[in-house]
């Protein structure tokens, strides 16, 4: 309990700090925090329909965010989750309106599958190879692969082949079929669906399981811990750093998937969403675990929701909820500074008394 | 090939390299200390955004860039403090400031100035044409109605590679990015050359912002920096992190960019294009051709006291 206690407070006093600081911000501005605040957490949780979207929101957010905590632990920096996830998200509409004689779940499995699929090649084999074999930084490589997945998403339905007949830059429906049922659209009046929050939670079983449980796991950790030491042990590094990067990839790619058939339904204009970057936060927050990536997640999806809500409620742009989570990483980064503050005190404090002692 | 011959395409390439060539010479400041910069996206927007405020709020373009290079140092000093001070992962902290930024302008331009925008009236830095220069057919033209900051750009440029690579300070500077131990051994202070790198990196990086919102226009909006930070990042890289090879890069890229836009319409896609500097990164980074590497203590923190 201890453990868990110390794991998590950095996190938590982050937030805190975060927060105070946010509402310092709008009351220069002129805002009363307490009620801006307010109509962020009503507008994030208040009634039945913004909970539905708060979860639905959180559902990418996760699975990006188990993508990039697996790279984490092992080691590797997966920045570029945003690209893998339009890729994949392309691939799996493109298989959602193709193959239209499969029965409904097989075909649902078939564009869940080719999107990890994708998702895997995309942030697995050129981040992972160029860092096995010639030591090229995955940050950069996963970045401008990024990029480029985004701007092939955008090609393939501005003038592209995935382009729908028509004008507008989007692509075809997926089938009837494909479409992740809706939970209870009368009382949620979201898209929330309990297909998605399903596959989302044994997501992060899976990748703790992974992660935690199996040899596969233990030896990505053990190279992420200390690639030398892992090295002298035995295990295959260059192998690792490629089976990492694709697992964190094929997470990335999931989260494309069940996001177009849970909630788009077709590949269109959406791309500054930046899912895989506020997913980095996801999972420093969640300290890269699987399980707290769930946590996690649900809050940054109820940031956003409650953002949307707070804009309209009491006209604070939700742009506020982007500089939250910009000071959250700042502080969870800088924490290692505060055992030194507390270090300097208890010198400066023993100096002290040792002066009035003599 | 009538594209190339018309030198507008020129002029305009070396407006689009301002941008790029400035925060991409800036990371390299800033990485040749060894301290990981991927924030030049965010200081940018910082820069843009404080310029443009403070042009209009003072009547002058001139006091709006100087705010713009405070801010945009003041914002790449708590960056600094993190990476340096309290040895924070670099590539986090910078996705910290890129994220903050972002939303801070966005906030701040809908609180302060409404959801008009900023006004009109708000002062731009000067358009000049080199006297004498502009009179040269073709290449004159080059060099006709840039901003201000065009030839500023073009002097840092040169400034910038003789110090880093000619003077005493620079090779200190670039020491200090190679071997910080062996730096620290011969009396160099280490932490305070990686301030000042990265501190550089900042105020041109908020120059290249500035130049968007108050050299080529007279206003801000939301997220106008428009991944320019990330795509400097790939100049840097591509230049081999050298100020003359950042340059080189920069007119590249603005080239491809200023093709794009006179290719618009003759069924080339504008996407497909865009992707060509992400694409040489990754050429150049897995040494395909002429292979870039990192200065060799890039991004790793320096603890004096071990």
């Amino acid at each position: 309990m201890k453990a868990l206690r110390s794991t998590f407070l950095g996190p938590i006093v982050a937030t805190l700090l975060a927060i105070v600081i946010g509402g310092i911000l709008v009351s220069a501005m002129g805002y009363n925090p307490f009620s801006v605040y307010g109509s962020l957490i009503s507008g994030a949780f208040g009634n039945i329909p913004s909970l539905g979207n708060t979860i639905t929101a959180s559902i990418p957010l996760v699975l990006c965010g188990l993508g990039i905590a697996i790279a984490f632990q092992s080691g590797l920096f997966n920045i570029g989750a945003d690209g893998q996830y339009w890729v994949a998200a392309a691939a799996s509409v493109w298989v959602g309106y193709h193959f239209t004689s499969l029965p409904g779940w097989l075909h649902i499995i078939f564009c869940l599958v080719v999107g990890m699929l994708v998702g895997a090649i995309w942030g697995g084999i050129i981040p992972g190879l160029t860092k096995a074999y010639v030591g090229s930084s995955e940050v950069i490589t996963t970045m401008m692969l990024s990029y480029i997945g985004i701007l092939l998403a955008r090609y393939l339905i501005e003038g592209g082949p995935m382009q729908e007949p028509g004008s507008n830059p989007q692509s075809p429906e997926i089938v009837q079929n494909t479409q992740l049922p809706y939970f209870n659209q009368t009382l949620m009046q979201s898209q929330l669906s309990l297909v998605a929050v399903a596959i989302t939670i044994l997501a992060a079983v899976v990748a703790w399981f992974l992660l935690y449980k199996t040899t596969i796991g233990y030896q990505l950790r053990a190279v992420g811990f200390n690639q030398r030491a892992a090295r002298y042990a035995g295990m295959r590094v260059t192998l690792y750093t490629v089976i990492a990067l694709c697992l964190s990839g094929l997470f990335a790619g999931l989260a494309g998937s069940v996001q177009m058939l849970g909630v788009d339904h077709r590949l269109m204009d959406g791309f500054s969403s930046n899912y895989g970057y506020t997913a980095i936060v996801v999972s420093l927050l969640a300290r890269n675990n699987p399980l707290g990536v769930l946590l996690a997640g649900l809050f940054f999806g109820a940031l956003t929701t409650g953002g949307q809500n707070m804009q309209i409620i009491s006209n604070v742009p939700a742009a506020l909820t982007d500089v939250l989570q910009g000071l959250i990483i700042f502080f969870v980064a800088c924490e290692r500074i505060v055992p030194q503050i507390i270090q300097w005190y208890r010198r400066r404090r023993s100096l002290r008394s040792g002066v009035a002692a003599s | 090939m009538s594209i190339f011959a018309d030198a507008q395409i020129w002029n305009s390439t070396l407006s689009m390299a301002v941008p790029l060539a400035l925060p991409a010479i800036g990371g390299t400041f800033s990485e040749r200390t060894g301290v990981v910069n991927v924030a030049m996206e965010g200081i940018m927007l910082m820069g843009a955004f404080f310029g443009v405020a403070f042009s209009y709020w003072t009547g002058s373009a001139w006091i709006g860039l100087l705010m713009a290079l405070i801010i945009g140092g003041l914002t790449s000093a708590a960056f600094a403090w993190g990476a340096i001070r309290v040895s924070a992962d670099q590539v986090v902290l910078g996705m910290a400031i890129n994220i903050f930024a972002a939303g801070l302008t966005a906030f701040l331009l809908d609180t302060v100035f409404g959801f008009s925008g900023t006004p009109p009236t708000t002062p731009k830095l000067p358009n000049v044409s080199l006297p004498g220069i502009d009179k040269i057919p073709y290449v004159g033209q080059i060099f006709t109605n840039q901003s201000i900051l065009v030839y500023v750009m073009i002097a840092i440029v040169i400034l910038s590679h003789w110090f880093l690579f000619h003077t005493r300070l620079g090779l200190r500077m670039r020491s200090v990015g190679e071997n910080p131990l062996a730096a620290d051994t011969v009396g160099i202070n280490v932490w305070r050359l990686r301030y000042a790198g990265v501190i550089i990196g900042g105020l041109l990086s908020a120059l290249g912002g500035a130049y968007l919102s108050i050299g080529v226009l007279n206003s801000f909006s939301v997220n106008m920096t428009n991944g320019r930070g990330y795509i400097a990042l790939a100049a840097m890289i591509f230049g081999k992190w050298t100020p003359l090879g950042s340059f080189g890069a920069a007119l590249l890229f603005g080239f491809s960019t200023a093709l794009g836009i006179v290719l618009q319409g003759n069924g080339v896609s504008s996407n497909l294009l865009q992707m060509i500097p992400y694409a040489l990164t990754i050429i150049a980074l897995t040494g395909l051709v002429g292979r870039s590497i990192p200065p060799a203590a890039d991004g790793l923190p320096y603890d004096p006291k071990r």
